[in-house]
Parts: C-alpha cells; sequence; structure tokens
C-alpha cells in the first residue's frame, strides 16, 4: 500500500534511497545534505534498512568509498553539497568515465567564499563537464521520484552512468510537504536487482582504468556521450512507466506549463521555478501569452525538447540561479548552443541571472521581471541580452 | 545481488585483464644481463620473490631460471642474491 506522509526535501530522498535498497552508503556531514544520511543511519540502526553506513572522513573518501563497492557489485548512495561536493569533484570523474551506476543528492549551497548557506545553483551546474546525469526537482515530491528512477536511470544497459539528484538547500530541504511513498512490493518488482557492465570483486583479475593509449581513451570517453544521448530516451520511458505505475508523471526532460501557443516562454530550473509559475500564472490573468519550462535534466541537455517548444516563440527568457564569472548563465550558454543546431533564425533570448547566493525571488518579482521583459521585446528589441539583476528590499 | 549486462552498442569500457607480453618482448629494452651461477644458488627464492616482473622461477633441483624474453635487467635479483649467484653482464645482443 502507498502512503502519503509529511517529509522535508531531505527526508524525502531518504525515503527514497530506503525503497531502493541499497547496500552501501557513504558520506561525510554537510549542512544543508546532513538530515539525508542522518535518517539513513536511523534506518540502518533500526533494522528497517539492511545496508552498511561507511562513516569516512571526507567527501572525497565518501564518493571514493561508494565508488569501490559499487564496481564491486553493490548498490550505493551517497549525498553532498556545495564545498563537499568541490571536494569530491575528481571521483565523480572517476564514477561516469568507469561508467559505474550510481545515485548522488546534491542539496545545493552557494559556493564559498564567504561563508554562505543560502542555496543558488552553482555547486550543481559546476558538475556539468563529469559525465554524470543530472536531475533537478522542484518539490519534495519530486525529489523523491527523480531519486527512485535515478537508480533505474542509471543502471540501465544503454545508459550506465552515475546520476546526481539536485534540490535547492532549505527551500526544500528543510521544509515539509505531502509525499506520497509508494508500495514496496510495487517498487521491487519495478526497479529490480542491480544490474552493472562489470564488476571487481577478485574473482578474475581485472584492472579499472589502466594506461590506455588516446584513441582507446577516446572511444571509451565517445561511449559515454552516445550513453548520454540513450539515456534521453531511457529518461522518457522511465517517467512514463513510473506514471502508470504509481501516478506521477513529469513530461520527461522538460516540464512545461501553459506553453501551447505561447509567444513568451520563461525558462528556469530547480524549486524557484515555483515562484516563476505563480508569476505567469497572473500574468495569463492579466492577458499575456506567456508560459513555462522547467529544466527537469540538465546534462543531458534536452535541447531536442526545448526546440519543439521554442520554434514558435518571439522571446525566450532564460532564468538563471548560476553565473559563470565572465561570462553568464549556464543554462542560457546550453540552451542557445542547442538551438542554434536547429535554426538561423532565433527567438529573442534573454539571459536574466538572479537569486545568486540565495537572495530571495519572489512570485512578484518574477512578475515585474517578465512584464519589463514583454515590454521590451514587444517595442523592438532587436536582439538578446545578459543581466545579473540582484533583488534589493 | 548483481546482475552483469554489457554495455549496448558495444562501448569500449576502461578495463584490462592480465595477459603475458601484453606490451610486446620487453626483454629488448635490456641493457644489462642476469647471469645465474648455480653451483652457488642455495634456493633462498629472494631473486623470485623481488623480481618486480615474475620473470624468475627456483626449482631446488633445476636452480634457476630466467625468462629473457621479458627481463628488462633492472639488477635486483643480482642485489638481492646473498650469494652473489646473479651477476649482471653487459647484454651485447642476438
Amino acid at each position: 500500500m502507498s502512503k502519503k506522509i509529511a517529509l522535508t526535501g531531505n527526508y524525502a530522498i531518504a525515503y527514497a534511497v530506503k525503497l531502493a535498497k541499497p547496500d552501501v552508503i557513504a558520506a561525510y556531514p554537510i549542512t544543508p545534505q546532513s538530515p539525508i544520511v542522518e535518517k539513513l543511519a536511523e534506518m540502518i540502526e533500526s533494522g528497517e534498512l539492511k545496508a552498511s553506513m561507511i562513516r569516512v572522513e571526507s567527501e572525497h573518501s565518501a564518493l571514493a568509498a561508494c565508488f569501490g563497492a559499487a564496481v564491486a557489485g553493490a548498490r550505493v548512495f551517497t549525498a553532498t553539497s556545495s564545498q563537499g561536493l568541490l571536494y569530491m569533484h575528481e571521483v565523480v570523474h572517476w564514477a561516469s568515465r568507469a561508467r559505474i551506476p550510481m545515485v548522488m543528492a546534491v542539496v545545493s549551497r552557494t559556493i564559498n567564499t564567504p561563508w554562505n548557506i543560502w542555496p543558488d545553483h552553482s555547486d550543481f551546474v559546476d558538475q556539468r563537464d563529469t559525465g554524470w546525469i543530472m536531475a533537478y526537482a522542484m518539490d519534495n515530491q519530486e525529489a523523491f521520484d527523480l531519486t527512485l528512477q535515478a537508480f533505474k536511470i542509471s543502471e540501465d544497459p544503454s545508459v550506465y552512468l552515475p546520476v546526481m539528484v539536485g534540490i535547492e538547500g532549505f527551500i526544500l530541504s528543510h521544509t515539509a510537504m505531502p509525499v506520497e511513498i509508494p508500495d514496496e512490493k510495487l517498487v521491487d518488482d519495478w526497479l529490480g536487482e542491480r544490474t552493472q557492465p562489470y564488476v571487481i570483486d577478485g574473482l578474475e583479475p581485472k584492472g579499472l582504468g589502466p594506461l590506455t593509449l588516446p584513441e582507446d581513451t577516446e572511444d571509451i570517453f565517445y561511449g559515454i556521450q552516445l550513453a548520454m544521448e540513450n539515456s534521453k530516451r531511457v529518461i522518457k520511458s522511465v517517467d512514463s512507466e513510473y506514471g502508470k505505475l504509481f501516478g506521477r508523471e513529469y513530461g520527461g526532460l522538460i516540464s512545461c506549463y501553459y506553453c501551447n501557443n505561447a509567444k513568451y516562454i520563461a525558462i528556469a530550473l530547480g524549486s524557484w521555478t515555483g515562484d516563476l509559475i505563480e508569476a505567469v500564472n497572473t500574468l495569463r490573468e492579466e492577458g499575456y501569452p506567456i508560459g513555462v519550462i522547467r529544466v527537469r535534466f540538465y546534462r543531458p541537455f534536452p535541447r531536442e525538447d526545448l526546440w519543439e517548444v521554442l520554434r514558435g516563440a518571439k522571446g525566450v527568457f532564460v532564468f538563471d540561479r548560476a553565473i559563470s564569472f565572465g561570462a553568464w548563465g549556464p543554462l542560457f550558454t546550453d540552451l542557445v548552443a542547442g538551438l542554434i543546431q536547429y535554426t538561423n533564425k532565433l527567438p529573442i533570448i534573454v539571459n536574466i541571472v538572479a537569486g545568486i547566493a540565495g537572495v530571495h525571488v519572489s512570485a512578484e518579482d518574477f512578475h515585474n521581471m517578465l512584464l519589463s521583459l514583454i515590454n521590451r521585446v514587444e517595442s523592438g528589441l532587436e536582439h538578446g541580452y545578459f543581466d545579473w539583476v540582484r533583488i534589493r528590499r | 545481488m548483481v546482475k552483469i549486462k554489457e554495455p549496448e552498442n558495444n562501448v569500449k569500457l576502461p578495463l584490462s585483464r592480465p595477459i603475458i607480453g601484453v606490451a610486446g618482448k620487453t626483454g629488448l629494452w635490456r641493457t644489462m644481463r642476469p647471469i645465474v651461477n648455480n653451483e652457488k644458488c642455495t634456493s633462498c627464492f629472494q631473486c623470485e620473490i623481488y623480481c618486480p616482473v615474475n620473470v624468475i622461477r627456483v626449482e631446488p633441483k633445476l636452480g634457476v631460471t630466467i625468462d629473457y624474453d621479458y627481463c628488462k635487467g633492472c639488477g635486483i635479483c643480482e642485489d638481492v642474491c646473498p650469494r652473489s649467484a646473479i651477476i649482471m653482464i653487459p647484454e651485447i645482443g642476438e
């Protein structure tokens, strides 16, 4: 039987991990992620979850321990934030390049320095070149669903890549909402036992990551690119079969809101899209033909799906909660690079970077920004631009 | 339990399996050749234990044999032999 309980984003992820029945969990505490692994430790202690918890001295070791266990055939999980994620960055690459399935939660928090525990997306997007599949949730239920789906996607033989699931720290991680937990037996039958391309368990001598000549190394990396392309199909089919079994389907790599016949489309990632949607609700009431695309998967980048929605748009407003210093927002970079593969006549694309370092952006802020953007396009704006909007109250 | 399934599309994985001579006949790299005097050998196995490329075999009755196809001539066996039963001589080629 499924049940509905009030869970924080962190606990929603912990409950999803519990249902995936991992063999090994290794993590190092960092705010705002810590309650995920604290909850999992409680579940192990009470006997609800039969897994080994490896206590390590750093995030680098946390992911290394997960990686080693996963290579040996274990289903594994870890979670981290900000500096911890940066510290484990070397091993992040190890896991994907070795094609080892695993799942990690990233609870976003602004990068030091100065010390700041509020969320932006800079730690998450910093991982974009690692070869991990990167998903980002908007609410606690989606954090739960994505975490469970991440195991399924990661272990698909046409994918075999690790998956990270992001949520914003505190906004989701420490606030509760009702989350539906599906029936354990149903999840067991759907997820099945762990699948991976090889194991190193001592039975057959094998070396992982030996010195490899440039051509063979390039072939191995090309395989990751192919797997990323394959994963688009897998992500969509997992989303739709999950919808049939458990009642929630999100639209695959992107989630669209009021997109049909929208002349203007706003694009964002993560929970602040909720505020953006509220602003768009108001604008629709005021008669503006505007919609929202929420990017659920940042890698693989959903260029096909975005093009399908954006091909008729007049103005596209990309909201980035991360900044590539000296350039602009990462979502904007990828969107433009993706769209020019379909057309030499782009719509007007404007990039707004905001909410950096956890600065609050309200629905009203979004409403004001969108209204002025629409007015600029309507009064003959000739090309897109980038602006870092620093909201002060 | 874990299921092993090959990845689709025959993609390459960063794995190696040990085989003899994966880097070719590395004995060609040798400039100094270890020579064994089996009269002096006491079968203490130090040369076999210390050989970094695993090409020395000590058989108590037959004495010491070295696989010169893969011996790179590093000289560790000469160094560890307590009886000076192994000496290194310049390689003069075939």
